[in-house]
């Protein structure tokens, strides 16, 4: 066991599905000599050399392709986009063709590969260096789409999601890359994809959330549970697609009430698939409408407003209570 | 059959114009005022006391990340000052002295890298665009913009500024082509700053040079010393003047160095060694320029000192009106501002609540 924090554990996972399978690539933008920007792929060069860690030219089109027809030939690419904002160049080809080409070629070529990006607000980053677009990607019939919210989670995801047969979207929630730590095993540690975790127990109520607004939500409960007494279920998805409905429906089913967050833009957002399943699956048992707490249907503002745009605990607590008194 | 040869009439010509000690080939260089050149020199001072400035305020943590334009002052400043206000400016992210030298306000781009939206406003008569972040991204816009002023008969052009990792990218590619398939009235002047971040020039490309690439798409090209502003301001004159006679584009590549950080956000003793960046500040283009205009006597050193004492309170200046604006700028309601011209009842509904948790302190 080793204390790390989730950029640490990211990088041990690479480390380690390297070390293991001779077939694990990994390339992108300043990913090699400098180790990336937010340092995940640091030493990778060192121990693997240049064939397997590639620093590529500033194309992020030729990125997502080179991983594609690496994934073709049978290698297992994980490529890096710097950000979640310069990934939409890449997106025509994950869309066009990562998405696709199992099914086009009626399973002759399985698409295996990883595309990682640090998404969402909060560190202080210029513009487009702030979005959190997952709906981009979890809307794409052929892609799956995971975003981890602790060290570990993160570390064992990410090896799962390099094994995965299929292309795997990771966006890495770069505002809690360095926020804490946990203890993350040495030993091989992986997690289904497409299955979502109960991250706090409770019976009142039903919280939903991901990524680095997890935190914030579990925040909340702890205050609703010390100021006004009720016990929050909250449910960490980790997968976007395929959503797990299983849990959290389940858990409505059991509270009546719930309070989806994320920092998304809210229109379209992942709220509203997430309403739907409710909706579909637990429609009887709600007491209280839905509420969502989300980033609002704006672009994200520059820095120094971006905590007036993100859900901080204080919307999330309100409209919790709101959830609770109806 | 046998193989024949494809003629093809490719050549890049290199140009400089002053040498390392600021001495001036008068065959090869354009002709500028001495007052303009004295206006050029100052702009090119002030984006370096103001980067400098800014990297302090930013190593305090007073405003946030950029990108300092420490060494492309010469090619940014003899670039613009070989254009008309009327011709329209379209920058990356490192454009700190061309954006100086249109008059962007000091303080405006000390909000902006605080944070806030409104150091970004473009003034209404303005020809500028604003910053650019994603690499290469502007280049398809701003031909899209030459293609205007085409249409409109103006004689306006338009000259757009990136770097050499933008050369990679698909963006600079199509909207290159589209440049010289439509003829549009544009330069493209591409700053060859040695490193795209952690990448050097040499692995950006195996091509000899950046300026060949314009020729695949059958644009002229020109590769000049770009910390030479007579060079740089010689070139730009020169694609202008074509542009402006409907010719069509041109690229320039201006050979110049990025002296300092890629942005604060990062460290370059993890890829390049000091040693290269020493070798650089001797091609400094503010030091070259003022070795000719003190050679030439336009400059004394006295002068030079005054000079920088003015500008050092100017920076100060700006920075105070900044930090105090920033005290004023206490509505964040603006984030909805300035999305749609009209706000639908959707957002308006989102941001009346919005004030109101501000209102009741939430
Ligand atoms: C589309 C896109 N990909 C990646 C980035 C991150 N990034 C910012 S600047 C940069 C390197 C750009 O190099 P160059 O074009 O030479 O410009 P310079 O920074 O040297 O001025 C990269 C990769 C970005 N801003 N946009
Ligand atoms: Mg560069």
């Amino acid at each position: 066991m080793a204390n790390l924090n989730m950029a640490d554990a990211l990088n041990l996972a690479l480390m380690q599905e390297m070390e293991k399978d001779g077939d694990v690539i990994v390339f992108g933008e300043d990913v090699g000599v400098d180790g990336g920007v937010f340092r995940i792929t640091d030493g990778l060069l060192d121990r693997f050399g240049e064939r397997r860690v590639i620093d590529t030219p500033v194309a992020e089109t030729a990125i997502a392709g080179f991983a594609i027809g690496m994934a073709a030939y049978g290698l297992k690419p994980v490529g890096e986009m710097q950000f979640t904002g310069f990934s939409y160049q890449g997106f025509h080809q994950m869309e066009s063709h990562a998405a696709r080409l199992r099914w086009r070629s009626r399973g002759r070529y399985p698409i295996s590969m990883v595309l990682r990006m640090p998404y969402g607000a909060g560190v202080h980053a210029l513009e487009h260096h702030s979005e959190s677009r997952e709906v981009y990607y979890a809307h794409t019939p052929g892609l799956k789409m995971v975003i981890p919210s602790t060290p570990r989670n993160a570390r064992a995801l990410l090896v799962s999601a390099i094994r995965d047969p299929d292309p795997v979207i990771f966006f890495e929630p770069k505002a809690i890359y360095r926020a804490f730590r946990e203890e993350v095993p040495e030993e091989e540690e992986t997690l289904p994809i497409g299955q979502s975790r109960t991250a706090r127990q409770g019976s009142d109520l039903t919280m939903i959330s991901y990524g680095a607004m997890l935190h914030r939500t579990l925040e909340a409960a702890e205050r609703l549970a010390d100021e006004d007494g009720a016990e929050a279920e909250v449910i960490d998805l980790l997968s976007l697609s395929p959503l797990d409905h299983e849990r959290f429906t389940q858990s409505a089913r059991n509270t009546g009430r719930v309070v989806i967050v994320h920092e998304a833009h809210r229109s379209y957002g992942p709220a509203g698939e997430i309403m739907a399943r409710l909706i579909e699956e637990s429609f009887y048992y709600l007491e209280a409408p839905i509420r969502r707490v989300t980033g609002f249907d704006t672009i994200v503002p520059m820095f120094a407003r971006e905590q007036d745009y993100l859900p901080d605990v204080e919307r999330i607590l309100e409209a919790t209570r709101a959830a609770m008194n109806d | 059959m046998p193989r024949k040869q494809v003629r093809l009439e490719h050549s890049v010509e290199y140009l400089s114009v002053m040498d390392k000690r600021g001495r001036v080939d008068e065959k090869l260089a354009p002709k500028i005022d001495n007052e303009r050149l004295l206006e050029m020199h100052r702009t090119m001072l002030l984006s370096r006391r103001l980067d400098e400035q800014m990297l302090i305020l930013q190593r305090q943590g007073r405003i946030g990340t950029f990108a300092p334009a420490i060494g492309q002052e010469g090619c940014q400043v003899g670039a613009m000052a070989a254009l008309s206000r009327r011709d329209w400016f379209v920058p990356a992210f490192r454009e700190t002295s061309a954006m100086l030298w249109r008059g962007f306000e000091p303080t405006n781009l000390l909000l902006y890298n605080a944070g806030y939206n409104e150091g970004g406003a473009i003034p209404e008569d303005s020809h500028d665009l604003p910053i650019a972040i994603p690499v290469a991204s502007q280049l398809p816009y701003a031909v899209g913009l030459a293609y205007g002023t085409d249409y409109r008969d103006t004689d306006e052009i338009v000259i757009t500024f990136f770097g050499d990792g933008a050369t990679s990218e698909g963006d600079f590619h199509e909207a290159m082509n589209f440049a010289s398939v439509f003829k549009t009235p544009i330069v493209f002047l591409c700053q060859n700053n040695h490193w795209a971040i952690s990448m050097p020039r040499r692995r950006q490309s195996e091509s000899k040079t950046l300026a060949q690439k314009a020729l695949a798409y059958g644009m002229p090209a020109l590769q000049i010393d770009g910390n030479d502003v007579f060079a740089v301001y010689a070139a730009v004159e020169e694609a202008a003047e074509r542009a402006r006679a409907g010719k069509g584009p041109m690229m320039i590549e201006a050979i110049t160095y990025r002296m300092s950080v890629h942005t604060t956000a990062d460290d370059p003793g993890k890829y390049r060694d000091e040693e290269e960046v020493e070798k650089w500040q001797e091609w400094d283009p503010i030091l070259r320029l003022q070795k000719y205009l003190k050679a030439k006597k336009h400059l004394t050193d006295q002068q030079i000192d005054e000079l920088e004492e003015e500008i050092a309170k100017q920076v100060n200046e700006a920075w105070e009106k900044a930090d105090k604006q920033m005290q004023e700028l206490d509505d964040p309601s603006v984030i909805f501002d300035h999305l749609y011209e009209q706000l639908p009842e959707y957002l308006k509904a989102q941001r009346q609540a919005f004030e109101q948790r501000l209102k009741h302190g939430g």
